[in-house]
């Protein structure tokens, strides 16, 4: 090997001009694939949006079909909706881990294991052409077994039985927890009621199925998912927090009402 | 045979790097629950092996031998990023299916073999030849792993329902385990096995023969 190619000089050149060049490249690669690449996530997480109230119709485009969809911002410890952030440009994944914009959830009160809870979440309304409240959309997530899963739950405007369920993130056992993406089990959801008579959250998945005989699981249970228990579990508390006390309740209350 | 078709078609069946050089088995396992996303994988790193060998070819003479793997790993490192990014914006759902997995093509032991065998003593046309051969023959083992899991497994294939599941109210009751990356090592061992009936050279010989039992005598 010659002289010139082992000397330091040398090396130092090629190793800068090498990592110059690729520099370059990637650096051109992402600035310039940005913009399509977060149009790609807004489409999809709107996607599963529309899915998870069954109105998603694959032969339109996302665009046209979320025009329908109205964004509000929610304050959940007031339980209002707030005008505090631009829905455009807000996003509740990050706020959840930003300690100015969440707030931790004590392990007594934490059963979907979510950790920190942001205090300003986006929820969806759609409404008729009349303008009143068709269906409201909710975010939700919650540790089943080996991951979070995110997704969201689609309500009437009784804000009481359910519209819909979908989760688009997860990463449980595929063929056992990975069932929850099945629309055979998601279709069970439909038409289930979440508040039971002291308006305490009923709706929870049911180990060994529902039984047909009884009215309760008649109206608030969803069978389980079989070789799948801690994916279930998961399932169940991520809506009893979620629509629960220190999750959605209050909002769906005063919005009922009236009041948000 | 020309030398191009040579070093295009020998990784295919004769010169195996996943089944005869057992190389990059670790997304084998991982990314071949399905066969859409088999198939993106596949291109993937075929495009990554062969314009990491393209580039590390052309540059050869120019790397000095001290840091030509860091070299090498920083093109490879480069082409993947590259990659990822166009899947996030082209291909955006089997991107999300792919998760990490494009990101350790990086780590994919045939794209550094190949750069560092093949590419370092070789013209770049031969090179970029010789990467989209071995990753041909990468996506050959893969597919079959893919066609195997997704079809027994979920009883499609493509994403369309052949086998219509017990969850879908059909019959087949889907075998889980292939839908968990421990099985496709025993399609790959059968893969091999099927390739080493057909080619008896690839067949190893064994490092040690075991005595014939030696009886003690009883105290």
């Amino acid at each position: 090997m010659s002289s010139k190619k082992d000397s330091i000089r040398y090396i130092f050149t090629v190793a800068f001009l090498v990592c110059l060049v690729c520099a370059v490249v990637v650096s051109t690669a992402a600035v310039v694939l940005r913009p399509i690449q977060q149009e790609n996530r807004q489409a999809d997480l709107r996607k599963n949006i529309l899915a998870a109230a069954g109105l998603w119709d694959p032969s339109k485009t996302v665009a046209e079909q979320f025009e329908q969809v109205e964004t509000r911002l929610v304050n959940l410890n007031t339980g209002t909706f707030s005008d505090e952030f631009d829905t455009e440009t807000y996003d509740p994944r990050s706020a959840a881990r930003d300690p100015a914009l969440s707030e931790s959830v004590s392990a007594e009160h934490d059963i979907a294991s979510i950790k920190r809870r942001e205090t300003y979440t986006e929820v969806y309304l759609i409404n008729n052409d009349a303008g009143d409240l068709q269906t409201i959309i909710l975010p939700i997530r919650g540790y089943g077994l080996w991951s979070t899963l995110w997704g969201f739950i689609a309500l009437e405007d009784d804000m009481d039985t359910i519209k819909g369920l979908g989760f688009y993130e997860h990463a449980e056992t595929p063929g056992l927890g990975g069932e929850v993406d099945n629309p055979a089990w998601k279709a069970q959801f439909v038409g289930k009621e979440v508040y039971g008579e002291e308006n305490n959250v009923q709706l929870a998945l049911k180990k060994g199925g529902v039984n047909p005989e009884l009215e309760s699981d008649r109206r608030y249970k969803v069978d389980a998912l079989s070789g799948a228990t801690l994916t279930s579990n998961g399932v169940s508390n991520l809506i009893q927090y979620w629509l629960g006390e220190r999750g959605f309740k209050p909002f769906l209350q005063n919005l009922k009402a009236g009041e948000a | 045979m020309s030398e191009v078709r040579q070093v295009l078609v020998t990784p295919i069946f004769s010169n195996n790097p996943i089944a005869l050089q057992i190389l990059g088995i670790c997304s084998a396992l991982a990314v071949t629950t399905s066969m859409n996303v088999t198939i993106v994988m596949c291109i993937a790193l075929t495009a990554v092996t062969a314009f990491s060998n393209l580039f590390i070819s052309i540059i050869r003479n120019q790397i000095p031998g001290n840091i030509r793997i860091i070299v090498q790993m920083t093109i490879i490192a480069s082409l993947v990023i590259v990659v990822d990014q166009i899947l996030k914006a082209y291909a955006f759902n089997i991107s999300k299916q792919l998760s990490v997995f494009v990101g350790l093509i990086i780590t994919n032991c045939i794209v550094m073999g190949r750069a560092e065998a093949y590419a370092m003593q070789n013209p770049p046309f031969l090179s970029f030849m010789d990467g989209v051969g071995n990753g041909l023959g990468y996506s050959v083992v893969l597919l079959f792993v893919a066609f195997v899991r997704e079809l027994l497994g979920s009883g499609s294939l493509f994403g369309f329902e052949l086998l219509a599941t017990v969850n879908n109210g059909g019959w087949y009751v889907p075998n889980g385990l292939l839908l968990l990356p421990p099985s496709a090592f025993f399609i790959i061992g059968g893969f091999i096995w099927i390739l080493r009936t057909v080619y008896k050279d690839q067949v190893e010989e064994n490092e040690y023969t075991m005595k014939a039992h030696v009886k003690k005598e009883a105290l």
